[in-house]
């Protein structure tokens, strides 16, 4: 696929902190990157990795008294950590659309189908009632909803799973925004489902050339969508490379880790890979080193970098510290 | 090798009420006549997309629901009744492990009594055996102590999922049926449980009915599997049979489905996957009966079923 080269949104140094005590502790720490038309960034995470908070700080969804929020994200030339709730109102919807993980919890229950889709078409455009209407079907037809007349006159719980996702999806993309965000868009979907969506969602983006942020925690969804990977930990790209260059030649300790936990990869052995110790909640996360380095105490620490960065190894192939280059598992096995 | 649990022909049906009375209208086929066997020491995947009639088909073997008809088998006796199972020490040797671990643990209970719960109903222990043993159920999954007077909350994700491991094989059953034991799990922790639940299986020769969405896991998990539709069995066979000799076309869509770590050949997946779907739909009709049930299962190879109609075995 041809790629735009002009990027769409760049995000540089972004910190996000919720206060806890009058102190503030950021779940996402120094993020960076630039998202480009035609083009599937796909972040991936563990949960409590702040994949999400990443999401809502660059659709503004934070409140201001209790979050703190630094770095910029440009769009359009804009600043859009400056903007306030009215210019905001703007942007959400119309620039950047947003798909929720859970389909149930993002509709109006007591909203109709139609009337859902049409609120932010009332919002963002001019549009008179007829056109509003015959827009919101054209959206359900696109989306892959079969008798979309019928549906539209429907409530959200008359529908199944799959089917709320694509009202979700369609209301995400009712304004056309160059900008898609994908928060875990079919983890609660069967394996079928998802395919249909991710398909879906692949074939939108054909259409419209958006640049599309996709969020989960599966490695399988990755490998099949994105064209580059984040890969986060503890609020910060631990990894950023192509999708293939990510899944050939994975660098950093925590995506080689993960990549040997998958059940699928290894079924003909007896054990799976465990990463020791947890996710470190945000209130004991370490001020200063390599944030992996307690998952990994088997390695040095003067093998660590006292303040780890980003370091390009290749092109277009960022890792975090430097302990992958002396990174092994605890047993030495090499992997499969 | 020694059959421990035999299902024949079950199934659960739940009533439709409605109209003016509130008469019984019609019935959901829950579970609609299934068959298997479950043998000591092995893994059995029941695997399917949600509202087939898994979890239901655990519940029911476990007593959790109401059985319309059919028969339980355990060790040679008809169990079907819950009034046969207490002689036989079947509910004893049957245990659960939920997939939300949060609900399943009652929140108001310190982990000493949420696992000695079981071993109170079977077994007359003294305070302190009973502590003895909960402690040895904490090292076999991995937990500390001191866990051992705190409350479920305090616990992570994958620590709630081991203690409902620990209270399940606190009474040294002989079948676990584990019900999504994982998919509310990350990857890492995932590997955690499921490495737990493997050794406990080689340790005390335990049998798992296996229950879960996710194709990858009950791959590296069981030894039999069966894919269920709608109520039904549409294939059963070994691991083997399954992923790499698929019969029936649904259990062929179902696993083209699953997103392959091979960025390589990332368009030649979609492609097949598209051919499976558009040939799901043109021969839908043939895999499945004109009321859209599914057909009984016909013997392909001594350990595979799959479910076709009459004179197309092949």
């Amino acid at each position: 696929m041809e790629k735009g080269n002009e990027p769409l949104l760049e995000v540089s140094h972004l910190q996000t902190g919720f206060r806890i005590k009058d102190d503030y502790y950021n779940a996402v720490d120094d993020v960076s990157f630039s998202l480009e038309k035609n083009e599937i960034l796909a972040i991936v995470g563990e949960s409590g990795c702040g994949k999400s908070t990443l999401a809502t700080t660059i659709m503004g969804l934070h409140d201001e008294n209790k979050t703190k929020v630094a770095g910029e994200i440009l769009y359009n030339g804009l600043n859009l950590t400056t903007f306030n709730e009215t210019l905001y109102n703007k942007v959400r919807g119309n620039d950047i659309g947003m798909i929720f993980q859970d389909p149930l919890s993002a509709l109006n229950p007591l909203m109709r189908i139609d009337e859902q889709i049409k609120e932010s078409l009332s919002y963002h455009t001019n549009m008179n009632a007829q056109q509003k209407q015959e827009r919101a079907i054209q959206l359900l037809t696109q989306v892959g909803i079969p008798n979309p007349e019928r549906v539209a006159r429907q409530y959200p719980h008359e529908l199944s799973g799959g089917m709320r996702q694509r009202v979700i999806i369609a209301i995400a993309i009712a304004c056309k925004p160059p900008i898609l965000i994908a928060d875990e868009p079919t983890t609660a979907l069967d394996v079928t489902i998802q395919a249909q969506i991710l398909d879906l969602l692949k074939d939108l983006q054909a259409e419209t050339g958006s640049g599309i942020i996709l969020i989960t925690h599966d490695l399988g969804v990755v490998a099949e969508m994105a064209d580059r990977v984040a890969v986060m930990y503890a609020g910060q790209f631990v990894e950023v490379a192509t999708d293939a260059e990510l899944f050939e030649n994975p660098k950093h300790p925590y995506t080689r880790s993960l990549l040997q936990s998958i059940p699928q990869e290894n079924s003909d052995s007896t054990a799976l890979h465990v990463i020791e110790g947890v996710v470190p909640s945000l209130s004991k996360l370490p001020r200063q080193g390599c944030r992996f380095a307690p998952r990994i105490p088997w390695i040095p620490i003067d093998e660590h970098e006292e303040n780890p960065s980003l370091h390009e190894i290749a092109p277009e192939h960022y890792v975090r510290c430097t302990c992958y280059q002396h990174f092994h598992f605890r047993d030495g096995k090499e992997e499969a | 090798m020694t059959k421990i649990i035999q299902i024949k022909d079950l199934k659960v049906h739940y009533p439709i009420r409605s109209g003016f009375f509130n008469r019984v209208t019609d019935h959901v086929l829950a579970v609609d006549g299934v068959d298997f066997t479950i043998e000591q020491g092995k893994t059995y995947g029941l695997v399917g997309e949600s509202g087939s009639g898994k979890s239901t088909t655990g519940k029911a073997i476990i007593g959790l629901e109401k059985i319309t008809s059919g028969q339980i088998i355990y060790q040679g006796k008809d169990v079907t009744k819950a009034s046969s199972r207490k002689a036989i020490k079947y509910n004893k040797d049957v245990q659960m492990i939920f997939q939300d671990s949060m609900s399943s643990l009652n929140p108001k209970k310190r982990v000493l009594d949420i696992i000695a719960e079981p071993i109170r109903n079977f077994e007359r222990l003294s305070d302190q055996e009973e502590k003895q043993k909960v402690k040895g159920l904490l090292d076999i999954v991995g937990m500390p102590e001191d866990a051992l007077y705190k409350y479920p909350h305090e616990f992570s994700g994958g620590q709630r999922q081991r203690l409902g491991v620990a209270r399940a094989v606190a009474t040294n059953p002989k079948l676990i049926i584990a019900d999504e034991p994982v998919s509310a799990l990350d990857l890492s922790v995932q590997a955690q449980v499921l490495n737990f639940m493997k050794n406990i299986q080689q340790e005390y020769g335990l049998s798992y009915l296996f229950i879960s969405h996710d194709l990858g896991v009950v791959k590296h998990m069981c030894d039999n599997i069966a894919v269920m539709y709608k109520g039904r069995f549409v294939e059963i066979g070994t691991r083997n049979d399954i992923y790499n000799d698929p019969r029936h076309i649904y259990t062929k869509r179902l696993l083209s489905a699953i997103p392959k770590i091979d960025v390589a050949n990332r368009e030649g997946h979609k492609a097949h996957r598209r051919i499976v779907e558009q040939e799901y739909r043109e021969h839908y009709h043939k895999f499945y009966d004109e009321t859209g049930r599914v057909y009984d299962l016909r013997t392909i190879t001594e350990t595979h079923q799959v479910a076709l109609k009459k004179g197309d075995a092949e």
